[in-house]
């Protein structure tokens, strides 16, 4: 364009550079935005490749057609009354609790979640609890259209009457076994609440029970349906953590709920309590209603921290890492923050080792092997600290989000350490089953969103309650076939490892298990001291 | 509007204001725009407030998808435009908004969390100063001094006083 021109358009060249100006400076922008996002996908992409870890769900489990399967439930108490709720079956109290939460609170979604519940197609037909207000509750609620609810005095008669198929155990645990036991032979498939057993001697009689009778036996571990378990698994696989030597997993609580002091109905009494019925195979005390409501805190009826909560972060870390029996446990601990008169204790910590066993390994061979798994628990504060997994190359937070840091010294990825490609201050993989997908290298913020719980969380009325997944998977091996997660052979690991805490703690003494039983110690029926209403027997 | 006479200091710093802000929105939005995994969830499931309930919805699986298109289409455009220089009073609101929503959604008000922020805020925030200096381009617009509008401007002067020319 000539000079000429220029004019005669009235537009100059000092015009066009104001015109135009603001145009390299959108293209400099766009192009800094555009190869940073781009650098960022990289990095994100060659961690990802480098660790190839395949994040899915398990698969769901089969469907629910068919004849209804009809249930019975023994120990129609705290547990028992969440596991019928899980089932679909939820008491006209709770639902009126629930409807008044719900005027006071509109985003408490526990009702709303219930009613949207699948329906397992289950008629509960049967109820046995030795307090009548529990079983009348269970008539009065669930005697209604389409099911018809009666109650039994015993387990054995409701066992034999021929009204059920399967029943859910969530009574005390030394009524666990015994119960389990007489439903495998009558035939009747059983879910059971952890611990599994209450002994040594009735683990094995369970299990020889379970494998004569052929029956659908799952035990309440209902983290097992926790949608990270297959991710972490595939972790393992692939030895992104390189060898694991130690692991960490525990138990904070701190109020009295937590700390089985539970409510004393005002309505208990010899009258409405079949006492004989509550004891059972413990040994015989007067009737007494701290006894029967917080049987939790006698090792007569209960299991301890080793047995009621333990078990549950020992089978979330044998799902992932199927390392089974520990070689050796020792435990300590004592009755610190409740002295109330329990004798079972609230701060507890049990050491369990494996020297044989490993995860894997990026150094050279034979330099690792081994791990101990440390349960750590207070009934005296809440302090919320993860369970995680320590290895050579990197370590794994494991909860419903599955979060992997690199560590610093790490064999594996010593060079993108080296080159800045990894922080070990910043995950290197996050997978939560809430999101779309996986990501790496989460910026700071989403860090802070991430670590409260923020991102991806089940909201939406997508929330699932994992033991309605747990009941679900029961009642599919029952109608369609297949193995439940947590069978016979998981609840017999589960119950040897609690019992070993146990007889650990009460012995003040190191407890191995030879690969077939656990060791004797002279001088001792550890049975006999597993149940000893002592705290400590040395 | 239009006839307001700036100084050269004052058209500068007008159009600097206006280029920075631009920057900042386009460069916010590029790097959503290149970033697919990129999403407002979490900040918006963190929202503070007596608006709370109203962006947590937002954050919902059925609008956070319309939610995130929508906030890098309105970033990268208000950016662009106040850039170049055209619909800059247009952009202004636009961007006044989209700013208004971010404050609201934290607001900086005693008692409320911070959340993840790099400085200490009472009531009044970066987001609401960047806000404000929207207003003042709202009111002093400059884009017929640097700009693309410059030209359109120039078009409109000449075809109504320079026809013969332009015809030629």
């Amino acid at each position: 364009m000539s000079e000429e021109n220029h004019k005669n358009s009235g537009w100059s060249r000092r015009d066009m550079l104001k015109g135009l100006g603001g145009i390299p400076v959108v293209g400099s922008v766009w192009w800094a935005g555009a190869s940073y996002a781009g650098e960022l996908k990289r990095e994100k992409q060659s961690i990802l490749e480098t660790l190839n870890i395949n994040a899915s769900p398990p698969p769901p489990t089969g469907d629910m057609s068919g004849d209804p399967v009809r249930v019975g439930i023994i120990g129609f108490g705290g547990r028992g009354k969440d596991l019928c709720r899980a089932t679909g079956f939820a008491t006209d109290a709770w639902l009126g609790d629930m409807k008044e939460i719900l005027a006071e609170n509109p985003n408490d979604t526990r009702l709303k979640d219930f009613m949207a519940q699948e329906n397992l197609n289950v008629k509960l037909t049967a109820v046995c609890d030795v307090f009548d207000v529990n079983a009348e509750e269970a008539l009065s609620s669930f005697n209604r259209e389409g099911n018809t609810i009666k109650r039994y005095r015993t387990y054995d008669e409701l066992l034999k009457s021929g009204d059920v198929d399967a029943v859910i155990i969530g009574t005390p645990d030394h009524w666990h076994a015994p119960i389990s036991i007489a439903a495998a032979e009558a035939g009747v498939h059983v879910y059971v609440e952890k611990p599994m057993t209450h002994n040594i001697a009735e683990t094995y009689a369970l299990r020889e029970a379970i494998e004569r009778s052929g029956i659908v036996f799952t035990v309440g571990h209902q983290h097992r349906q926790t949608q990270s378990f297959l991710t972490a698994q595939d972790v393992i696989k692939k030895n992104i953590l390189g060898h694991v030597s130690l692991i960490q997993v525990n138990t904070n609580r701190n109020d009295d709920n937590g700390a089985w002091q539970y409510n004393i109905h005002e309505k208990a009494s010899p009258q409405t309590i079949d006492w004989d019925e509550f004891i059972g195979n413990a040994e015989m005390v007067p009737f007494n209603k701290e006894h029967f409501f917080r049987w939790r805190k006698w090792w007569a009826y209960g299991s301890g921290l080793s047995g009621d909560l333990m078990t549950h972060d020992y089978d979330r870390i044998n799902c992932v890492l199927q390392m089974g029996i520990p070689t050796s446990v020792v435990a300590s601990g004592g009755i610190y923050t409740h002295r109330d008169g329990r004798n079972v204790p609230d701060v507890m910590q049990v050491n369990m080792d494996f020297p044989d066993f490993s995860t894997g390994s990026s150094q050279e061979e034979g330099k690792e092997k081994g791990m101990t798994l440390v349960y750590s628990a207070t009934l005296g504060n809440q302090f919320d600290r993860t369970s995680l997994l320590m290895g050579h190359d990197a370590s794994m937070e494991l909860g419903n989000r599955l979060t992997i840091y690199a560590d610093a010294r790490s064999t594996r990825y010593a060079e993108m350490l080296e080159a800045k490609k990894m922080d070990p201050n910043v995950p290197i993989y996050q997978y939560d089953p809430a999101a779309n997908g996986v990501d790496a290298v989460t910026s700071a913020t989403a860090k802070y969103f991430a670590n409260k719980g923020l991102l991806w969380t089940y909201r939406d009325g997508k929330r699932v309650d994992s033991t309605f997944l747990h009941i679900r998977e029961w009642l599919s091996c029952i109608r369609n076939g297949g193995t439940p997660s947590c069978g016979i052979k998981e609840g017999f690991e589960e119950a040897i490892t609690a019992h070993m805490g146990g007889l650990s703690y009460k012995l003040g003494r190191r407890i191995d298990w030879d690969g077939a039983q656990i060791v004797p110690i002279e001088g001792y029926d550890l049975d006999e001291v597993l149940l000893s209403n002592k705290e400590k027997l040395v | 509007m239009d006839t307001i006479q700036y100084s050269k200091g004052q058209s500068w710093s007008l159009i600097f204001l206006r280029i920075f802000i631009g920057w900042h929105f386009l460069y916010e939005g590029i790097i959503k725009l290149y970033n697919p995994s990129w999403t407002a969830k979490g900040y918006l499931y963190s929202s503070q407030g007596p608006l709370k309930d109203v962006f947590t919805w937002l954050a919902g699986d059925s609008t956070i998808v319309a939610v995130d298109m929508l906030n890098i289409l309105v970033l990268t455009s208000v950016g662009l435009l106040l850039i170049l220089g055209l619909y800059t009073r247009l952009s202004a609101l636009a961007g006044i908004g989209l700013l208004l929503l971010y404050y609201l959604s934290h607001p900086a008000f005693p008692g409320l969390p911070q959340g993840p922020a790099e400085g200490s805020y009472w009531i009044i925030n970066k987001n609401l100063i960047e806000m404000m200096a929207l207003f003042v381009l709202y009111h002093f617009p400059t884009s017929h001094i640097f700009g693309l509008n410059m030209f359109f401007k120039k078009r409109k002067a000449s075809s109504t006083t320079n026809t013969q020319s332009l015809q030629s």
